[in-house]
Formats: structure tokens, sequence, C-alpha cells
């Protein structure tokens, strides 16, 4: 259920913490499984995160459905996850969500037809002096327009 | 200007080992390695410099670390809070990507003082290029020898991570966060027992914000006393403010304690479009909403702000022009805290949403006449009623906004429309 490649990835982070800590890893765990698994998790890939880590099943479940980044429904092979709160807000983020939603033909928390992209609405991400931004996998957007948007989005593959 | 966190700010490679080094980076840290520096000498110095907690909640930091037990057995711990989330607020993710080395010598200067051995730095999930910046530092800093075990065959030892969150504001509050690098829900802890004295695994821990720990090489290399006349009484050094909001140049600013807000402002190019000031949250979403009155009339700096009725807490101002609606932004701002709240306490994970909701439908034009009487009355439910200061932050946006701009609530529920947006 979790590949080699996981794992060794998932050992790297174990080694941080002391002996016996090994579930100060799953956040980092289930991101990792989450990443090979179409970005999302399953009861299944939660209890096989657990069991590598040695923690109870309920304890990984806690966790992947306490924080944001983790995905349970289908999402798309990119997900923008775009700011709405108050710096963007004051910059039109509102607007340029809903040209967002229009360009793609699906609403925030859906998936386009061909899977390949979904938009999520989220708070604060700690650009504010760059507002509006949105975030696609480890990359801030920043300034944004749009036009901005529309080339950022014609270039995802 | 950029005197601190952001003094190489302008030099090619900022982030580099190299630039950190040729302005006198780590050279407190090797003059700690030949034993040239006892603790208390250190926890003088930042007592003298006046340094307070940048993080928000302004505790005096040399005070802070005196609390730990460095003489106690066993294993300690110190902790850098990168988890920055508060509406406004982004300048960890500059220091975290432009000086990350500062943040690493101050981590290693305060394991040094408090006989913590092994630091973590908690990153948020979302910072994926200052995450990458840091470790590259960490690297760096490894492989020049300045970090491990029996460093340069002293005595002293400091082994550095990273720990990456998933997303959740609440985690940088700072139980929450030990909560989470212990790989469980962020929620936070009951004090006491304090984090000096029972934190991270159970032991002997101390939580210090970014820029507080970023702060420390330059006030041991030019003295406390000099960070401490950068500033103003009580409120010594410099402080980085995140300006956003409708002014023409949003960025970052690292500027002496005390400058009049009306500077601070000109720094950041002015009201965007010629329009005029309405209203600043001085703090980050949590600090209370000022009127443009109010805030031009105050000096940033913790007593100025304190004396303008709002916080300085950590230094995010918002700024918002006439064309702001009000209703609008306390709505988007009862979202946040009705989306970030853990859970844990009644409070603030029922009265979070009875917030929102309430704003919801007054903006749905379906708000009635005792609404507002309503909110103020969840809010001072939630005041002082809760584990950790979420709740609190939750309450005070809404307390402020309809102290100040109350007309505006009043209209919107009578008219079923914005006083400014029509």
């Amino acid at each position: 259920m979790i590949s080699d490649n996981a794992k060794k990835q998932i050992d790297t982070w174990i080694a941080k913490y002391p002996e016996g800590r090994q579930s100060s890893a799953v956040m980092e765990a289930l991101k990792i499984v989450q990443a090979e698994n179409e970005n999302q998790l399953s009861h299944d890939t939660i209890q096989a995160v657990a069991d590598y880590l040695n923690m109870p099943g309920i304890a990984a479940a806690e966790v992947a459905t306490f924080y944001e980044n983790y995905n349970h429904q289908p999402v798309g092979k990119h997900i923008i996850r775009f700011c709405h709160n108050i710096s963007c807000m004051l910059n039109g983020s509102d607007d340029l969500i809903a040209h967002l939603e229009t360009k793609l033909g699906v609403k925030t928390g859906e998936v386009t037809k061909d899977g390949l992209i979904s938009v999520k609405k989220v708070e604060c991400l700690g650009a504010c002096v760059g507002a509006p931004m949105f975030q696609i996998g480890d990359q801030y957007y920043e300034n944004l327009t749009t036009d901005k948007i529309d080339d950022i989005v014609d270039g995802l593959k | 200007m950029n005197e601190v966190c952001f003094k190489n700010l302008d030099k090619d490679q900022c982030w580099s080992l190299e630039t950190y080094e040729a302005s006198g980076g780590y050279s407190t840290w090797r003059k700690i390695l030949k034993g040239e520096y006892t603790p208390d000498e250190i926890i003088n110095e930042l007592k003298i410099s006046g340094l307070r907690g940048r993080g928000g909640a302004g505790f005096p930091t040399g005070l802070k670390w005196s609390f730990m037990p460095r003489n106690a057995e066993g294993q300690k711990y110190i902790v850098c809070n990168s988890d920055e989330g508060e509406p406004g607020t982004c300048k960890d993710r500059d220091i975290l990507r432009f000086n990350p080395h500062a943040v690493i010598e101050g981590m290693a200067i305060g394991g040094y003082v408090m006989d913590a051995t092994v630091g973590y730095n908690y990153i948020r999930g979302e910072f994926m290029e200052p995450f990458k910046r840091f470790e590259g530092a960490l690297k760096e800093a490894y492989a020049a020898g300045l970090l491990g075990k029996n460093i340069n065959g002293s005595e002293v030892s400091f082994d550095l991570y990273s720990h990456l969150g998933a997303g959740a504001y609440i985690c940088g509050e700072e139980t929450a966060l030990l909560e989470s690098i212990e790989g469980k829900k962020g929620q936070p802890r009951f004090k006491p027992p304090f984090p000096a004295n029972v934190g991270l695994f159970g032991k002997p821990t101390t939580i210090n914000n970014t820029e507080s720990f970023a702060s420390v090489p330059d006030i041991m290399q030019n003295g406390g006393q000099w960070f401490a006349d950068l500033g103003v009484e009580n409120s010594g050094g410099t402080k980085l403010f995140s300006v956003s909001g409708h002014v023409n140049n949003p960025a970052n600013f690292e500027v002496s304690m005390g400058m009049p807000f009306s500077e601070l402002l000109e720094l950041a190019g002015g009201m965007r479009n010629g329009a005029k000031l309405k209203a600043v949250i001085p703090g980050g979403s949590s600090t209370p909403v000022l009127t443009a009155e109010a805030a031009m009339a105050m000096t940033m700096d913790y007593d100025g702000i304190d004396k303008a009725g709002s916080m300085l807490g950590a230094g995010s101002v918002i700024i918002m022009d006439d064309s702001t609606c009000m209703v609008e932004a306390l709505t988007r701002l009862a979202h946040f805290y009705y989306d970030e709240s853990c859970g844990q306490c009644t409070p603030c994970r029922e009265g979070t949403g009875w917030l929102y909701r309430v704003l919801k439908r007054i903006m749905d034009g379906q708000g009635k006449a005792d609404d507002i009487d309503l909110l103020l009355g969840v809010q001072e439910k939630i005041m002082g009623n809760t584990i950790c200061a979420l709740g609190d932050a939750a309450a005070m946006p809404v307390e402020s906004f309809l102290r100040n701009f109350r007309e505006e609530f009043e209209y919107y529920i009578e008219h079923k429309k914005s006083m400014v947006k029509g």
C-alpha cells in the first residue's frame, strides 16, 4: 500500500524525532502517501500510514481530518488554492475567483471534467503583501490579475 | 530601515551562508563554541535590548528564556514558531526566504542558553519555498560544522530540524504547535503546566517566533543597548510590518519601533488611487480595527498602538480605504475564525459559527434589528472563556468593528444592502 519510495521519504522524517516518537512524522507521511494516490486519502491509506508508524489508525485519521491539506474527496491533478481572506478580498479576490470559475466551468470545491484542475477557496496563505494570490502545488502565484490567471491556468497540463 | 532581520535584503543571494557570515553572522555562535559567553550574559543582553515576542504576544524574550530550568536533568527543546497564517501576516515567510541563517543562529544561541540540544522549526505546510530555503541553509550550516554534536570539539551540541504543518491556523498557538509536532491534532493544551516545564514530548521547551529568533544574533553582535536604541521605550529595536490592502506598494518593511503610522503609510506608497483612508487593522486580523483618525495619530510600537485602542500583534497592518464595506470585511474575518477554530472549547467552536452565520445573514439581507446586540453578546461570551487566545482573537474584531462602524451594520440590516457598495 505504501510504495518503497514513499517509505524512504517517510523514513527521513522519522529520523528527525526521538526514538519511539515516529508518529511525529504522521503529517508528512500522510502527505507523501496522498501524493502517490491521486492527491487523495482513503480509509485504507490512512490505516497503512498508521501501521507503518506503529500508531492507532484512529490517531492517524484524526490528523488526516483535522488539517486542511488532506483530501478525502476526488480532486484534480492540480489544486488551485485561492486565498479569499481580508487582504486578498480587499484586492479583488472574489472577482478573480468568479473569473476562474467561469473560465474552468466549475465552482470552488469542484473538479474540471477532465480531472485536471480543482479549485478550492482557502483561508490566509500568508502572502498578504502579494494579494491577491493562490497556490498550486508548492508554488505561490502573487499579484494576480485575470490575464495572469489565464496564463497560469492555460499552462497547466 | 532594514537594520536587523532584513539587513542583507539588498545583497545578492542574501540567504546564503557566505552573505550571512560576511555581515558578522555566526560570530556570536562561534564565540559561544569557544566558551566566551555564559548563558546569563546572553539573557542579560536580551533583557537590555527590550526584545519582545514578535509573534503577537509581546512577551519579553530575555525573561522567557530565563524561565527555562536550564540545569534540570534530561532533554530540553527549543522550538521556532513559523506557522504564520493570521490574515495580514506574512513577515516570517520573508525572513525564512531571505535570512534563514539568522533564524538558525538565533535558535542555536537560545539552545545554548537554555541547554536545549535539539530544536525544531515548525513551518506552515504551505510555505514550501521558505521550507526549502531553510532546509538549504540547514545543510550549509551542518556542512560548515556549525551544527551537530560536540561542535568543533566543544561541549556544545545543537541539532536543528524543520517540521512542516498541514494547514491549521491554530498550530500557531504554542501548545497546539507542540501537539502538532507530536503528530496529533493541533488542539491547545491547558496551562499550567507551561511548556518551560512540560513541553514537547513532555520535556522543558521554549517556543519563540521566527522574527524573535532572527533578531537575536544582531542583538548579540551589536549589544542590547544598540537594539533598544533603535526603538523607543518599552519597544526596543526594529519591527517588520506587513502592510497590505489598499496601498500603492504593499510590502514588508523593517522600521524602527515608534515610527508614526503616517510615515509607514507613506513608505507603503500611500493610499491607492489617492483614496481616503477609512480603517486600519494594525496588528493582524485578531487585533481591534481602528478608525482613520485613531490610526493617523498612532505610533507603531507596543504602547503607541495600545494607546490608540488596538495591539501591535504581529505587525500586520491592513489598510482599508473608503470603498471598503465594513460589514463585508468583518464577515470575511469571522469566516476565518469559524473555519480555524479547533473545536475544543464550546464558546469558540459554537460562538465563531454564530458570529459568522449572523453576519452572513445580514449580508444576505436577512438581518434582524437585534442582530447587533446578538453579535455583541456572542463575542462577549467567547472572550476570556476559552483555553487559548483564538477565542479572544475571534471576538475582538467583532467588538471593535461594531464600536467604530456601527452605523454601517445598522444600515445593512435596515436597508438590506451595503451603505458603501449599495
